[in-house]
This record gives C-alpha cells, sequence and structure tokens, in this order.
C-alpha cells in the first residue's frame, strides 16, 4: 500500500473492522428496535468515520457519514422509529461508506464511487418519505445533475450554502439539523453506488485482510510461553549433548533451530517501528520552535529501525523530553546563529539504527553545544559534588554531569524545560529499560545525546559465571571479550595500584572488580588463576573477576520481588538450563558501586584527549610513573598515553641508525628513554617495557625500565630546570620526578610523526582496534570477538 | 473440620496453619496457593537477612523469605528442612519458609484476640493476633507485612 500514509492505513483497518460490527449491529437492530444501546453503538462508528474522514479530507465519505449520522441521531433520541426503509438506508449506507473505503485503498482517493442515492434515501428516510419513492430507475439526466449537487455539496457539507435556493427544506422535524444537505430532493434517485470491484491483483490482500489486530496481552502471554520453551530447549540441548542416540540429537537441533526461529517470530510480531514514536515529534519541535522564536529544521534518519513495543512505550517520553531540551537550550535564537556564522535555521536529528543487538538513537543538534566548564561550575554551585572531585573528571565525564538530579544550567527557567528535572528522570527511565545514555558535545558545534536501547527485554544472550559457588548472569550487551590467567601469568599482570587492581590489558590499563568482595562472598578459586570479563558501562571499562565462566546462553528475564530491588545490584533473575535460579547482574550498577570515577577510563573519548592535551594543560593530571635506569623517575601524562606494551628485545630490529619493532603488522619506532634522557643503567634485558603512543595512524614506542605506578601529579611542585627532553621536575610521591617532554621524545624516534599525512606509513591505530581475544574452553569462538 | 455451631452470622474463616519454632501460626486459606518440600534455594548475597533466596516454581522465580528471621526467632536447627508455602499476594507468588505445615483450621472470630503482649516487638507487628483453640493459641499472620521484607 504504498502511498497510502500511516494515518489514512490505520483509518481503513479500524473503519472496516467497524462497518463488519455495524452490519451485525443494524440486522439485530431490526429485532430490537428500541434497543438505545445498539443505535448509540452505531451512532459512534458512524460519527468516528464523519470525523476522521473530514479530517482526511474525504469529503464524499464525510457527506455519507453526515447524512447517516443525523438519521442516526433522531432513531437514538426517540424522535425517529426504526423502520424497515430506515434500516434499509442505513444498510445502504454502510455499503456506501465499504465501497468508498475500498476506492481510497485502491487509489488513495474516492474514485468515482458515487453517493448522491445514498444521500438521497437516508434524507428521504429521514423526511420519512414513503418507501417506493426510493428505487425508481435512474435517468441519464438526473445522473448528472446528482453529480453536480453531489460536488457542491461535497465541498463543505456542513455549511449552509449547501442549501441552494428553491430547495425547500423539507425535514419539519428537524431544525437541530439544518445542515443536511437538502439541495438534494429526496425524489431524484441517483444511480446505482458504483460499488466497481477494483481490478485486484491477485494474490495482494486487501489492508484489513492482510492484517489483524492482536491484543498486546496476548502476545505478553505468547512471549512468555516462548520463554519457557527456550529454556525447556536449553534443558533439553544440555542433556542430549551428553547422549550418543544419533536420531535424539538430530531431533534436538531441529527443536533448537524450531524454536530460535519461533522465538525471533514472536519477537518479531512485537517490534514496531520507531517513527510510531517519532511521528510526533515534527509538531512538537515546530510549536516549540515558533514558541521560543527559533527556527529548526527536523531530520530523521533511519525511521524504520524497530524495536519491542514495550520499550518503545518505555523511550518515548525521555525522547521527547531530549527534542524538547535541544530546541529549548540547544539550538540558538537566528540572530546568535547569524552571529556564529551559522544558517539562522536549527537542524536537529534524530538518527535510530541496529547495532550489535542494541537500538542506538541519538538526538543531535547544531546548536550552542554544552560547555564543560559551565557545568562543572554549577555542578559546584549546587553542591552536588566537590570542586576536588570536579578537577579529577576529564571533560567527556563532566558534561554527565547533567544527568544528576537536581541539575539544570538554563539560566531562565522556562515553561518548556529548565527546572532542574528531567535529564536524571530521562536516565532513570531508560536505565530501567536496561538501557545507557550519554551526551557528547562540542561547544559552538552542537550536542548529541546517544541512547542505547536493548532490542527486547524478554530474551536476551548472556554470560553464565560462577562465584563462590553461585552462578550468575551477564548481559552480552555490556561483555567485550573473555581473558583467562593462569596463575604465574595472574602474578605478573594482575599489579595493584594504589590499593585497586589492575591489569594490563594489551597496554591498556584495566581496573579489575573482584565479583566476590562485591557480593560479599569467599571466592573458591584458590589456584591462583584468574579469570576476567571485560565489561563495558557507561562508556568505562572495567573487569569484573569471577571464579569461572560456565557458558552462554539465551536467558529469560523474570522481574524480582521488591525486597531485592533495593540491592540494586541485580536486574532480574533466570532459570538456567539445568532448573537452577541465576541472578542477573546489572552491570551498570556494578560498575557504579565499584569503580570511583577517577578510576574510570573513557575509551571514545582517549583519541580526542591525546590530540588536545599533548602539554601538560591540567593543573592536576593523571601522570604515569617509569624508572628510567640510574635512580631517575620519569612522569608522563597519562593522556598521551595510548597502551603498555612488552616487548622481548631480541625482535628490536635496526633501520639505518634506528631501532624498530615490528607491531601488529606495522613497523613502530624506538626511542630509549635512557639513551634519550642521558641516563645509563640500563643493562639489556630481555623483556622491554614499552610505552606506545599513537596519533593519526602512527605509533611510536618510548622504552622505560620500569613502569611504576600511577598517580595524580601535581604541577604547584615544578620547577623549570631546562633540560634536553624534559618540561621540568616536579615531587611526586615524596620523589623528584622528571616530567617527559613527550614531544621531544615522540620526535626522537620518529622525526616527521607530526608532519605526514594520517596512516601514511603506520596503518592501525590501536586505540579502537581489538585482537582476537584469549580463547577459552567451552565458550564457542564467535562468543569472543564481542 | 468442624463447622462452628453459633446461630450468629457466621464470622469464620480458615487458616492454613503451620508450625514455627514451636508455635502454631495461620494464614488465610485464600493466599495459599501450594505448599512444597525440599525446594534447592539459590542465595541473593546482600539481599536482606530475611530473603532466604530464590525458588524455581515451575519456571517462575519466586522469592522465598525465611519466616523463623522475620519473626525474629533464631534459625532452623542443621540438619532440619524446610517446608516451601507458596503464597499469592497482588498477583505476585511469594513463597515463606516454615518448619512443617498443619491443617486447615476453621476459625471463629469470637474466639480472636488482639497480640499477647508478651510478643516482642518485630514479631507484634507482623501477627494481626491470636485465636483461642482448644489447647492451642493460633498466631495469625499478616501476610501482606511479613513478605514486606
Amino acid at each position: 500500500m504504498e502511498g497510502l500514509d500511516d494515518i489514512v492505513e490505520e483509518f481503513l483497518v479500524e473503519s472496516h473492522e467497524n462497518l463488519d460490527q455495524l452490519d451485525q449491529d443494524l440486522v439485530a437492530l431490526e429485532q430490537d428496535p428500541r434497543s438505545r444501546e445498539r443505535l448509540s453503538s452505531i451512532f459512534r462508528t458512524i460519527h468516528t468515520i464523519k470525523g476522521t474522514s473530514g479530517f482526511l479530507a474525504f469529503n464524499r465519505l464525510e457527506e455519507v457519514a453526515h447524512v447517516g449520522e443525523n438519521l442516526l441521531s433522531r432513531l437514538r433520541d426517540g424522535a425517529l422509529d426504526l423502520t424497515p426503509h430506515r434500516t434499509d438506508a442505513l444498510l445502504q449506507m454502510v455499503d456506501c461508506v465499504r465501497a468508498l473505503l475500498t476506492a481510497i485503498e485502491a487509489s488513495g482517493g474516492e474514485g468515482g464511487v458515487d453517493v448522491a442515492r445514498t444521500v438521497a434515501s437516508l434524507s428521504a428516510a429521514l423526511d420519512d418519505a414513503p418507501p417506493a419513492a426510493a428505487p425508481p430507475a435512474p435517468a441519464p439526466t438526473a445522473r448528472t445533475a446528482a453529480k453536480r449537487t453531489r460536488r457542491a455539496p461535497a465541498r463543505k457539507a456542513v455549511t449552509p450554502r449547501a442549501v441552494t435556493p428553491g430547495a425547500v427544506t423539507p425535514e419539519a422535524l428537524a431544525p437541530e439539523a439544518p445542515d443536511t444537505p437538502a439541495a438534494v430532493p429526496p425524489a431524484v434517485p441517483g444511480p446505482a453506488p458504483e460499488v466497481r470491484p477494483e481490478p485486484a491483483d491477485a494474490g495482494r490482500r486487501g489492508v484489513a485482510d492482510s492484517t489483524i489486530r492482536v491484543d498486546v496481552d496476548l502476545l505478553d502471554a505468547l512471549m512468555l510461553l516462548v520463554g519457557e520453551l527456550v529454556l525447556t530447549r536449553n534443558q533439553i540441548v544440555q542433556y542430549v549433548g551428553r547422549q550418543t542416540d544419533q536420531d535424539l540429537v538430530r531431533a534436538s537441533q531441529r527443536l533448537n533451530l524450531i524454536a530460535s526461529e519461533l522465538q525471533e517470530g514472536v519477537m518479531k510480531t512485537r517490534m514496531q517501528p520507531i517513527d510510531h514514536i517519532w511521528s510526533k515529534l515534527p509538531r512538537v519541535v515546530r510549536d516549540l520552535g515558533l514558541q521560543c522564536g527559533k527556527s529548526v529544521r527536523l531530520e530523521m534518519e533511519g525511521r524504520e529501525t524497530e524495536l519491542d513495543k514495550t520499550l518503545l512505550e518505555a523511550v518515548k517520553d525521555p525522547l521527547t523530553h531530549l527534542v524538547r531540551n535541544s530546541v529549548d537550550h540547544g539550538v540558538e535564537s537566528p540572530a546568535e546563529r547569524l552571529a556564529a556564522g551559522k544558517p539562522a535555521e536549527g537542524v536537529l536529528t534524530l538518527r535510530a539504527r541496529h547495532e550489535s543487538g542494541q537500538v542506538v538513537v541519538e538526538v543531535a543538534d547544531d546548536g550552542a553545544g554544552i560547555d564543560p566548564a559551565r557545568i562543572g561550575a554549577k555542578a559546584v554551585e549546587r553542591g552536588l559534588l566537590t570542586a576536588d572531585a570536579l578537577s579529577r573528571l576529564s571533560p567527556a565525564d563532566v558534561l554527565q554531569l547533567v544527568f544528576l538530579p537536581g541539575f539544570s544550567t538554563a539560566a531562565a527557567v522556562t515553561n518548556v524545560s529548565g527546572r532542574g528535572v528531567g535529564m536524571d528522570v530521562v536516565k532513570t527511565n531508560i536505565e530501567s529499560i536496561g538501557g545507557t545514555i550519554e551526551v557528547e558535545s562540542v561547544a559552538g558545534r552542537g550536542t548529541c545525546t546517544r541512547l542505547r536501547i536493548p532490542l527486547t527485554l524478554a530474551i536476551v544472550p548472556a554470560l553464565t559465571i560462577e562465584c563462590a559457588g553461585d552462578r550468575y548472569a551477564i548481559p552480552q550487551i555490556s561483555l567485550q571479550e573473555l581473558v583467562a590467567l593462569d596463575a604465574e601469568k595472574a602474578a605478573a599482570a594482575v599489579e595493584e595500584v594504589g590499593g585497586a587492581s589492575v591489569y594490563r590489558l594489551r597496554g591498556e590499563l584495566l581496573p579489575l572488580v573482584r565479583l566476590a568482595d562485591v557480593l560479599g562472598l569467599p571466592s573458591d578459586r584458590h589456584d591462583g588463576h584468574v579469570v576476567i570479563a571485560v565489561l563495558r558501562s557507561e562508556g568505562r571499562r572495567f573487569g569484573l573477576v569471577v571464579d569461572r565462566v560456565i557458558n552462554t546462553e539465551e536467558i529469560v528475564v523474570k522481574a524480582l520481588g521488591g525486597q531485592m530491588k533495593a540491592i540494586g545490584l541485580y536486574s532480574g533473575a533466570t532459570v538456567l538450563g539445568d532448573g537452577a535460579v541465576a541472578l542477573i547482574l546489572d552491570v551498570q550498577a556494578l560498575a557504579r558501586r565499584a569503580l570511583r570515577p577517577e578510576t574510570a577510563e573513557r575509551q571514545e573519548s582517549r583519541a580526542a584527549r591525546t590530540t588536545t592535551t599533548t602539554a601538560a594543560a591540567a593543573e592536576r593530571q593523571r601522570m604515569l610513573l617509569a624508572a628510567i635506569g640510574g635512580g631517575r623517575r620519569v612522569a608522563i601524562p597519562l593522556d598521551t598515553v595510548t597502551r603498555l606494551e612488552q616487548v622481548r628485545s631480541e625482535t628490536v630490529e635496526r633501520v639505518g641508525s634506528r631501532e624498530v619493532v615490528q607491531y601488529r603488522g606495522a613497523i613502530l619506532p624506538i626511542v630509549r628513554l635512557d639513551r634519550h634522557l642521558g641516563a645509563f643503567g640500563g643493562e639489556d634485558r630481555e623483556v622491554l617495557e614499552v610505552i606506545v603512543y599513537a596519533h593519526h595512524g602512527r605509533s611510536v614506542a618510548i622504552v622505560v625500565e620500569e613502569i611504576l605506578d600511577i598517580v595524580d601529579g601535581e604541577a604547584s611542585a615544578r620547577s623549570d630546570i631546562d633540560d634536553l627532553g624534559l618540561l621540568g621536575s616536579a615531587v611526586i610521591g615524596d620523589r623528584v620526578t622528571e616530567l617527559l617532554d613527550v614531544r621531544a621524545a615522540i620526535l626522537a624516534a620518529d622525526p616527521v610523526f607530526y608532519s605526514s599525512p594520517p596512516g601514511a606509513a603506520l596503518p592501525g591505530a590501536p586505540t579502537g582496534g581489538r585482537s582476537p581475544a584469549v580463547d577459552l574452553d567451552g565458550v564457542p569462538a564467535s562468543f569472543l570477538e564481542v | 473440620m468442624s463447622t462452628p455451631t453459633a446461630p450468629a452470622p457466621p464470622r469464620t474463616s480458615q487458616l492454613a496453619t503451620f508450625w514455627l519454632d514451636g508455635d502454631l501460626y495461620g494464614v488465610e486459606v485464600e493466599h495459599v496457593q501450594e505448599v512444597l518440600r525440599s525446594q534447592s534455594i539459590t542465595r541473593v548475597p546482600l539481599a536482606p537477612p530475611a530473603v532466604a533466596g530464590l525458588i524455581n516454581l515451575r519456571g517462575q522465580v519466586v522469592t522465598a523469605i525465611e519466616l523463623r528471621e522475620r519473626l525474629g526467632r533464631p534459625a532452623r536447627p542443621e540438619g532440619t528442612e524446610a517446608v516451601v508455602i507458596v503464597v499469592r499476594l497482588h498477583g505476585e507468588a511469594v513463597s515463606l519458609l516454615v518448619d512443617s505445615i498443619a491443617d486447615v483450621v476453621d476459625v471463629d472470630m469470637r474466639d480472636f484476640e488482639a497480640p499477647p503482649d508478651t510478643l516482642d516487638g518485630s514479631a507484634r507487628e507482623l501477627i494481626r493476633g491470636a485465636y483461642k483453640l482448644a489447647g492451642q493459641l493460633l498466631l495469625a499472620l499478616d501476610v501482606n507485612r511479613a513478605v514486606g521484607a
């Protein structure tokens, strides 16, 4: 039904259903002509059709419905009695309406369906005219006349214009209905309604036949049943896995497939395009724009993206709020925009797309953007956090403060937004459906709020793990990879930094959270092995240390009782394949509980930060402490470090006078910091500790003797020793530490590092790349590539 | 089960009774869905102490409340297994762990009295009152409060 927009389609489906009901009602009414209830129901149906058709500018349909409505209202009020010929007229009206609907469905317009005859008989019925007057043979002249009269009132059936001179208003009974198209004399017969059965292409079903309305409760019940089926399937598959009977194995494989397909199918029945909630937003933007004196254009990308109806409903209000916020606070007034060199018209873009089992919805404007400094100042002023805590946040983290309760930066409270409620409610709502929200902004360029929403709530793929003898499920949506370390490796790779455990995951420091500690239980892993699930929450990565990884399975999420909601560590429970109950860990709550904001690392913003904060700009900075030999210690701003790596010294090769090492298929120039800074203590070791720095697709490796610690450096204690390759020195941790001039060190390794075009020599900055994760027994390989 | 002989408006109700630490308790029969024995219970770390854990009731996950803990009684002796009474409140199933199940008893409002003064604080909140049965006191449990752990 291309060409029909949603509203018309909905109208058609609804009307077809109502008409079927109407047929029944009318026939039943003949048996019991006094039933006010039935008459009211019929009246409402016709009234609805009239109203909607008027709104959609189907004028003939409106006209028929209007005359019918008049008749029905009299019948309902008892002013007229239902006689067989009145019933006939009403049934004729139903047929005529149906013919019109068919024409609309087929062509988008009312086509050649003639309504004059129906209108005439309805009017006649209204006038108590004898039934004999209704159906004489149609004369050709009468037909043209009828057509003309039909057109005239069809323009606007309700205006008195329809009462043409000379036509005596015949209904003495109906002073309250002067708008009856009296221009149609009762006696003028129309041609038979041209119910032309449209050359319906075989096989294509009409709107009403191709869709069926289903109670959402029924779908929910089906979904529950499918959930149970999936559980039983899991159980059977697990059991059959231990059997050798080939027939049984085959049958279970078929069951496996069919259950998956059924699950997918039932899930699809609940899917709706996001356009359902977007379609109301253009109006919101327009009205709000006018109200605020701004001109805003709304663009939508990916409006056909589908998600679960329940989730769609849950996202509706937060999304509307974000859009209003963007128009009210994001987009500037036309004058300001012109002054800033932007077009006067602001653009608000809604984007939706599927991304690894999630739906990502973005609300982006090209407005003034959010100034982190202003947000920070406001948050401190409101007492939401201390200035000290603020100083330790990265700019990207500062932006997320807008989601704190009681936060609002609008200079003036408008009636649109700015009351300080809202963003926190938006966040709460999104999180309640297992989604996440984050905001990005570039001052002067605009703001983008990004929602990540699960596709469906009912059945989710999850990793089951064991901790302290109990099993728990972790939704795969938050899982990035798994790392298994044997005792020897774990002892070397898991380090304590300032009392917190970290693991160097391919050089990047990953804060570790021990699940047993969080749960307050004794871990039953005593062999020194460490199993880490690398999880991502709100842009931060952390490693959850568990006792064992069990399996991946599709789990059916069951709500927890109220007594356990307050714990805020579980998002639900599920029944596992063997019938045991397992708790589902709420990864976001876990991250919030276990990670202090300053230990978090923001993967996304890292690349951006390294380019902007090369020099020691911030007052307090996180520093990487490294020994370079001869008892000297060097501090390197952590922002500039892309990753930490260990390189075997025999892999170091020489190219001309320079040392290089092959690293991930690229050639990495090396600078040895001891030689660069003139320290001599480094005897040749087998393994070199390397700090990798990447910028625009080029990387260099800085070799140090040992990575010592990560500290908060204080720039105040700095003294300017003008030495080669150093910015100065500072007292860090009671020891004088030299501050490395990173730029100089890099140029020593690669003189053209900053000048050559990105990606020219060394492809693949390792920041975004994920190398294959450690393989783990019992976990499918596909799973590891999360 | 004998019907009371009182001619007055029959202000009787039925209570499902159970034993807990030597006392007889009752809950309204209409709340009780079923009684189960020997269920494996998944513990919930960091949950309030009265939450014994979660039970798989034919695919539904049901919270189990340890009534001994809730009523401030000592823990059930080692080696004795709890009986699970599944109650349905506001459409949701919750289960109570008790020592053993007893009869369904018809009780008369005329035998009803406010909770005995000897009951201490936490338990007092959860007991609606006591029915004076022949030779035994039956404590009527306020189920709604009991599960609001």
